[in-house]
């Protein structure tokens, strides 16, 4: 019977310390050293948030370049419902999905050869939020992006340089291109010398 | 040392009646027992119930391979059935030879008046008095409460050369059905009829009496839980299977739990623990209870005496060692006629060495013209006063006071060489006549021959042994560096075994002791395994778990081999046993979903004929291994005292390894058969 | 390729090593009440909680006290989990204002958090509210985590006494477990995330509006903190649905080097803890070898398998090998920043423990890469575990390798000085009996029911893998999934709900029986007869007896599952 007493009380005692105090002062201590990544890594332009530096988003225009295909909610890249598309390897959905995006690839991007689509590109990341992609899914596109921006393939290739992560260390991880912000440079140099429609 | 002898391993008389005996087996109130051959027994019933079914239903694309599976889960219990029976029938061929002893045999009952009355010895009742005559056979285990006799105890013991039992003493226990040859005893009985020695010895190998073992039981538990495990397995099987639209046959599901399920230690185990407890009695020692066979194994410290156990009985004379100007020869002399009514067997070996070294005849005095002093633990020296003589040998101090009272010099080199004789591990015996100091008798302690060896045995097996002794520090000292033995406790007294043993335990060591004596009794009874020789009394016999029938120290060494043989020869087969199972699981389960997901067939790396002869094939190696291992079981796996280490390494790769290996290759050649003759 | 992935296991591995013995010899200290350089700090603390919830520390008690003690335990907190999921919407907190959890799922949830398995049959940022997410999850993340590490203290215990009927006192260790090991490493490890990227806030979720002109609504929260003790205490469950996939969970190559070293870390550690505390440090270096054995042996054959990737894919142009600007393999359901090499090794080891986060979606995964994580798990969770409860698997793995071989000496079998008769038998047995029973039984149930069917996403075999994986990890107490499987059904709520608490407290139990029956014995002394439990032989002995015993009891099962799948992938069926 003590026991019984002991457990309830020593459960919301710890509960309280663990589920309250400790994140309370998590909190704290992040937004006092490291407010901009506790409030998200949120990127603004002209004074509105655009998104987050660390979520993906939806790309369809020739003039950005497209991230990952998302399963993320019912139109993909939704940042309130994360997720795969948990295909497996030998659903023909799967295989059917994949196939179609390929073709896809192959006739948005001139110049993309069969053979060469990095695969990427064409398989759902696990979040359905990848903000990357890889540096070939990049280079794949630029011939594109320049073409529908009028710039050269040289300051597109310049700007994807600019927006490459490499390995942390040189041994973690696999290098990729943040998709939002190589857009978002885009867009600026885009202002610089300024195209049609924007 | 007598063996039994065993018999051969195939004897054909033995083999047919294990064959009726394995069908009597059969009985699920018995083998029930056996959880491992009960669950295959059951299903062997289920199969054949689908078998008739299906005949009646006259399926007849079926019937052929139901009926030589549950042909083949028959087999395997009366496989298993055959191993055991085979066991106990060696048992039994010994228990009749034993049991020729045990004929109808009168004693000569003494009633309190003092009268002797004929009965039939299995009338006697425990604390019954009875005579036994020259040419009497002992009618039932006792203890000899007066009178000295000689004994042939070759019925129990094979040993045909007779032994004394006395009254009194370190020799008083008899067994019944031995033989009186000369002379008379009063024996009181201390067993019942049906409890004496003999007949728990046929009992014990007949396996009649046999009850499982601590490690038995624990081992009986894996194989139940590792059986029931692989019911869960196949059962749930059936509705995996039919998610993917299979729907799997009785007769195939159960042959493949029957080869998951440890058959094949689960059939072997009886017959492992019958034959160990009969590979004891073939070597004269008689265990009362299987628990303590299993301990034998487990035994870290053994206790031995040093007398009669590392050393031949007594001690013996080698050498006069005459001080100052004294001749050689007078010292013998003096010590001869010291020694002349010493009985001891020290005192003789004076007397022999004297007449061997110097040629000094034994003389014959009377009772007027000698005065003989006898050994007193008191004054510590014997002698004899002989004409105005007072010659007298013993203890160094007591001799030195001895002559000094006499106003004697003490020779200056005298300490010197008792001290080297001690420090050798001999006994320093000083002679005096009179006043004068004559020399130093070396009596030394005659270690057995191979004992080193046998030592060395016993630390590869990773049992320390510990010499007891009453000898003073120096000498003990000696013998132990000489032996071999690793440690030793000098100046003991009986109570020191006894002190030993419990701090021993309380260390967590297992000790093993053999003890003769009546003071014994205690420590037998506190050690962990406790063997009693079997010339010794019987309360020492009543206190061990084991007595020895050849009352041969030494043979603790056979009886831990023994007992760890029995130990390694379960585990081998266990390991084996659950090895074996990986190759079945590659024989029938892509068999069992060939026609779902012929991709499966990519793990049929046997590659077998068809998913019928696949599955036949492991059921039938899965039977015939059980035969092909009752050689094993029957012998035991072959202990090498090598270290725990590399133990367990040799056997994990012979038994683990091979029992990954050999399925495969068993099961690929039965495969070849069947399709050669064309089964399945 | 290779090099590559080689240097980050090979740098991997001596961080966990530099990191885990310290802190092993650390816990040691902690649970054995020696000093430590945090006790000015905590003792205060502990004193108090302890004045409070009228604890009395020196109290001892036996096995099935202490059993006991943990069932009220963890009955009190299921209730409380229970009670703030239904209560949500009353609380602050819940900025997105999120109603009541339904009743199967707060059950489910509640079940799961409490056992440190972590299943979510819901998605976080859509249920949750940060409240639930704080008071409800992350205080259970943490208490969970320190059952098990107390638990397992306790069977140490067992071992290392003689001769006394108890294991120590339940609640000290408990609060000794949250407040000395598990609260400093995740103050130290939140401010890390939190640098890197991983939001921590109260906010509402933010609305975006994209480059393209649509409206993005990102979820946020009070994510770091219970990150860091989300692996830390091998729990897995994500703030996120998408768990650590998820870029604010697990935003770049370094948080993910951190959150699998959090995931073995303290597994990794008890076995230093347990050779410390029995006096021979190499029989917790014997256990640790033999986990990465079996760690690194299934971290090679994923990554293999991952890395090859789907066989269908290059005659549609694809290319998926690694050439210059891409990692290749099979990236469906992975993410660009972790590519093959770093999503199999947090596969491997989000299931080697029971933790169950994953950084890339396992039921996309090829098939053998997809058996290797389930396989892990049917294991028994024992290749560094839950923390606690693998390592009180591994030992009674141990026991029962120690048993069926020990034998092979010539001795009765005995580990660490005890030895193992009937009884302890008995119970080994119910351990490794009740483990396939709690995934095969319901298994086979959902497997032929309409309930269970309906619940399924891929066709064909990988459907039946879904299914057995689903049992799989709720026995394991592991948490991650096959997560196709809509899980958030009555039939599937209410079943893994049980089958996570049997699997949790059905195993405890005779851990603790076992431990309380090796306490009683006397120890009894090692000869050169002994068997011994160190070195390259016990290991591979280990590993071969859990090796074969797991294979035995699930090929049949994974015959039908991933392996039948993969002979399909390779030979170009599709379902």
């Amino acid at each position: 019977m003590r026991f019984i007493f002991t457990a309830v009380k020593l459960t919301i005692v710890l509960t309280l310390l663990t589920g309250l105090a400790y994140p309370l002062a998590m909190y704290g201590l992040a937004n006092l050293f490291f407010p901009a990544q506790a409030l998200g890594s949120l990127t603004s332009r002209a004074g509105r948030v655009v998104g987050s530096r660390l979520i993906g988003q939806n790309f369809s225009s020739p003039r950005y370049f497209h991230g990952r295909p998302s399963a993320a909610g019912d139109k993909g890249y939704d940042a309130a419902a994360s997720g795969g598309s948990n295909l497996g390897p030998t659903n023909r959905a799967l295989i059917n999905a994949v196939a179609q995006r390929a073709k896809a690839v192959l006739a948005q991007n001139p110049g993309a050869r069969a053979g060469q689509i990095p695969v990427d590109l064409v398989t759902a990341s696990g979040s359905g939020l990848d903000p990357e992609i890889s540096p070939a899914a990049a280079e794949l596109q630029v011939t594109r992006v320049a073409t529908a921006r009028h710039l050269s393939v040289q300051q597109v290739r310049e700007l994807v340089r600019r927006n490459t992560r490499a390995r942390w260390a040189g041994i973690l991880g696999e290098p990729g291109v943040n998709v939002l912000m190589l857009n978002l440079a885009l867009d600026q140099a885009g202002t610089a010398a300024p195209v049609r429609g924007e | 040392m007598a063996r039994q002898k065993a018999p051969a391993l195939w004897s054909r008389e033995i083999a047919g009646r294990a064959v009726v005996e394995s069908l009597r087996k059969l009985d699920p109130r018995t083998l029930v027992l056996n959880p491992v051959m009960f669950v295959v027994e059951v299903t062997s019933a289920l199969t054949t119930v689908v078998l008739v079914r299906d005949i009646v239903e006259g399926r007849h694309g079926l019937i052929g391979f139901e009926l030589q599976v549950a042909l083949w889960l028959w087999f395997t219990v009366l496989f298993a059935n055959f191993a055991e029976a085979m066991a106990e029938g060696r048992g039994k061929a010994q228990a009749a030879t034993l049991r020729q002893a045990r004929t109808q045999t009168q004693a000569k009952l003494i009633d309190e008046t003092g009268e002797t009355k004929v009965v039939n010895a299995t009338s006697l009742r425990r604390e019954d008095v009875v005579l036994v005559q020259a040419g009497d056979i002992i009618p039932a285990d006792g203890e000899v409460i007066e009178g000295v006799a000689a004994v042939n105890e070759a019925a129990v013991t094979g040993e045909s050369a007779p032994v004394i039992r006395e009254s009194g003493g370190d020799r008083s226990a008899v067994t019944g059905g031995t033989t009186v040859i000369s002379d008379w005893i009063k024996v009181r009985v201390t067993a019942n009829p049906g409890e004496t020695f003999l007949d728990r010895m046929i009992a014990l190998v007949e396996g009649a009496e046999r009850r499982k073992t601590p490690n038995e039981i624990a081992l009986t538990i894996l194989l139940t839980g590792l059986t029931i495990t692989f019911m869960l397995v196949v059962v749930t099987l059936y509705p995996f299977a039919l998610y993917s639209t299979t729907r799997l046959d009785l007769p195939v599901l159960v042959a493949l739990l029957v080869c998951l399920a440890p058959t094949t230690i689960g059939g072997l185990l009886s017959a492992i623990g019958i034959a160990g407890m009969d590979r004891l009695v073939q070597h004269n020692v008689l265990a009362l209870s299987g628990r303590a066979v299993e301990a034998a194994g487990d035994v870290d410290t053994l206790l031995l005496d040093k007398t009669g156990t590392i050393t031949l009985g007594n001690r013996m004379a080698t050498e006069f060692i005459p001080v100052n100007d004294i001749h050689a020869a007078e010292l013998a002399d003096a010590a001869q006629l010291a020694s002349l009514a010493d009985e001891t067997p020290e005192g003789r070996s004076i007397t022999v060495l004297a007449k061997r070294e110097y040629n000094l005849r034994g003389r014959e005095f009377s009772e007027r013209e000698a005065k003989f002093i006898p050994f007193s633990a008191h004054t510590r020296m014997s002698g004899v006063d002989l004409n105005g003589r007072s010659i007298r040998k013993g203890a160094a101090d007591e001799i030195i006071k001895f002559v000094r009272e006499r106003q004697g010099p003490i020779p200056a080199e005298l300490d010197s060489i008792v001290e080297r004789i001690a420090r050798d591990g001999g006994t320093p015996l000083v002679v005096a006549d009179g006043a004068r100091a004559l020399g130093v008798i070396h009596l030394k302690d005659i270690v057995k021959e191979g004992i080193r060896h046998r030592f060395e045995r016993l630390r590869a097996m990773g049992l320390r042994t510990v010499m007891i002794t009453g000898d003073n520090p120096l000498t003990a000292h000696a013998i132990a560096q000489e032996s071999g033995v690793d440690d030793f406790v000098a100046e003991a007294t009986p109570e020191t075994k006894l002190r030993l043993i419990r701090e021993e335990q309380a260390r967590g060591r297992l000790v093993a002791m053999i003890g003769d004596g009546t003071n014994d009794a205690p420590a037998l009874a506190q050690a962990d395994v406790g063997i009693a020789m079997n010339a010794g009394t019987q309360a020492a016999r009543e206190a061990g778990n084991m007595v020895d029938l050849d009352s041969n120290p030494t043979k603790i060494i056979e009886v831990v081999e023994i007992g760890k043989q029995l130990l390694m020869t379960r585990g081998a087969l266990t390991t084996f046993s659950i090895a074996n199972d990986v190759a079945k699981y590659f024989a029938i389960i892509p068999a069992l979903f060939m026609v779902t997901y012929p991709e499966l067939d990519a793990l049929n790396v046997m590659r077998l004929a068809t998913p019928q002869s696949a599955i036949l094939s492991a059921v039938i190696f899965n039977a015939l291994i059980i035969v092909a291992l009752i050689p094993l079981a029957l012998r035991g796996v072959t202990y090498r005292p090598i270290g725990a280490a590399p133990l367990l390494l040799r056997n994990l790769l012979i038994y683990g390894g091979g029992g990954v290996v050999v399925p495969f290759v068993g099961i690929k050649a039965i495969d070849l058969l069947i399709e050669a003759l064309h089964w399945a | 390729m290779l090099l590559n992935s080689l240097l980050r296991i090979g740098l991997f591995y001596a961080v966990l090593i530099a990191l885990s013995v310290p802190l092993g010899l650390y816990m040691a200290r902690v649970f054995s009440e020696q000093r430590t350089f945090l006790d000015f700090l905590l003792g205060p603390v502990e004193r108090s909680i302890y004045r409070v919830c009228g604890v009395q520390r020196s109290q001892e008690m036996t096995w099935a006290e202490y059993a006991g003690a943990a069932l009220l335990f963890g009955a009190a907190s299921w209730l409380l989990l229970y009670l703030i999921q239904r209560a949500q919407y009353l609380m602050p907190f819940n900025p997105q204002r999120l109603g009541a959890v339904e009743p199967l799922l707060a059950f489910n949830t509640a079940a799961s958090f409490t056992t440190n398995t972590n299943w979510q049959a819901y998605g976080g940022e859509s249920t949750m509210s940060y409240m639930s997410q704080m008071l409800g999850l992350t205080s259970q993340n943490f208490l969970s985590a320190a059952t098990g590490i107390a638990i397992s203290i306790a069977v140490i215990r067992g071992f290392v006494r003689h001769s006394v009927k108890t294991l120590g006192n339940f609640w000290v260790d408990l609060t000794r477990a949250a407040l000395w090991v598990l609260m400093p490493l995740c103050v130290a490890l939140t401010p890390v995330y939190v640098w890197q990227g991983v939001p921590d806030n109260l906010n509402a979720y933010t609305e975006a509006k994209t480059l393209e002109g649509t409206t993005q609504i990102i979820a946020q929260g009070p994510v770091a903190s219970q990150e860091a003790i989300k692996e830390l205490g091998t729990n897995g469950g994500g703030f996120f649905n998408a768990n650590s996939a998820h870029p604010y969970e697990n935003p770049t190559p370094l948080t993910n080097l951190l959150e699998v070293l959090s995931i073995m870390l303290i597994a990794a550690a008890l076995t230093h803890t347990f050779g410390k505390l029995c006096g021979d440090r190499r029989q917790g270096w014997t256990l640790f070898a033999a986990m990465s054995l079996f760690f690194l042996a299934a971290y090679a054959l994923a990554l293999w398998a991952e890395q090859a990737g789907n066989p269908k894919f290059p005659a549609m142009g694809i290319e998926q090998r690694a050439v210059a600007g891409q990692g290749g393999g099979n990236m469906e359901g992975k993410e660009v920043r972790f590519g093959t090499i770093d999503s199999t090794l947090f596969a491997a080891a989000t299931t080697d423990t029971s933790c169950g986060a994953v950084n890339s979606m396992l039921d996309s995964y090829t098939p053998l890469g997809g058996l290797i994580p389930m396989f892990n798990m049917q294991l028994g969770e024992v290749i560094f575990g839950g923390v606690g409860s693998g390592l009180y698997g591994m030992i009674v793995m141990a026991v029962m390798a120690v048993f069926v071989a020990g034998l092979m000496v010539g001795r009765t079998p005995e580990y660490l000085g005890k030895k193992i008769e009937a009884r302890e038998m008995k119970l080994v047995m119910l351990y490794v009996l009740i483990f396939p029973a709690l995934i095969l039984l319901p298994a086979a149930a959902a497997s032929v029911t309409r309930a269970g069917l309906s619940g399924i996403a891929n066709p064909g075999p990988h459907g039946f893998s879904e299914i057995l994986y689903a049992f799989t990890e709720a026995a394991a107490n592991n948490g991650s999934a096959f997560a196709g499987l809509n899980a958030n059904t009555p039939f599937y709520n209410l079943l893994i709900g049980f089958v996570i608490l049997a699997g949790r407290f059905m195993m405890a139990i005779p851990a603790l029986a076992i431990a309380g029956s090796m306490a009683e014995k006397k120890a009894v002394a090692s000869s050169a007869g002994t068997f011994p439990t160190t070195g390259v032989t016990f290991v591979v002995l280990l590993g071969a007896v859990i090796l074969i015993v797991g294979a035995l009891i699930f090929f049949a099962g994974d015959a039908l599952g991933p392996i039948v799948e993969h002979f399909a992938m390779t030979s170009g069926r599709l379902f």
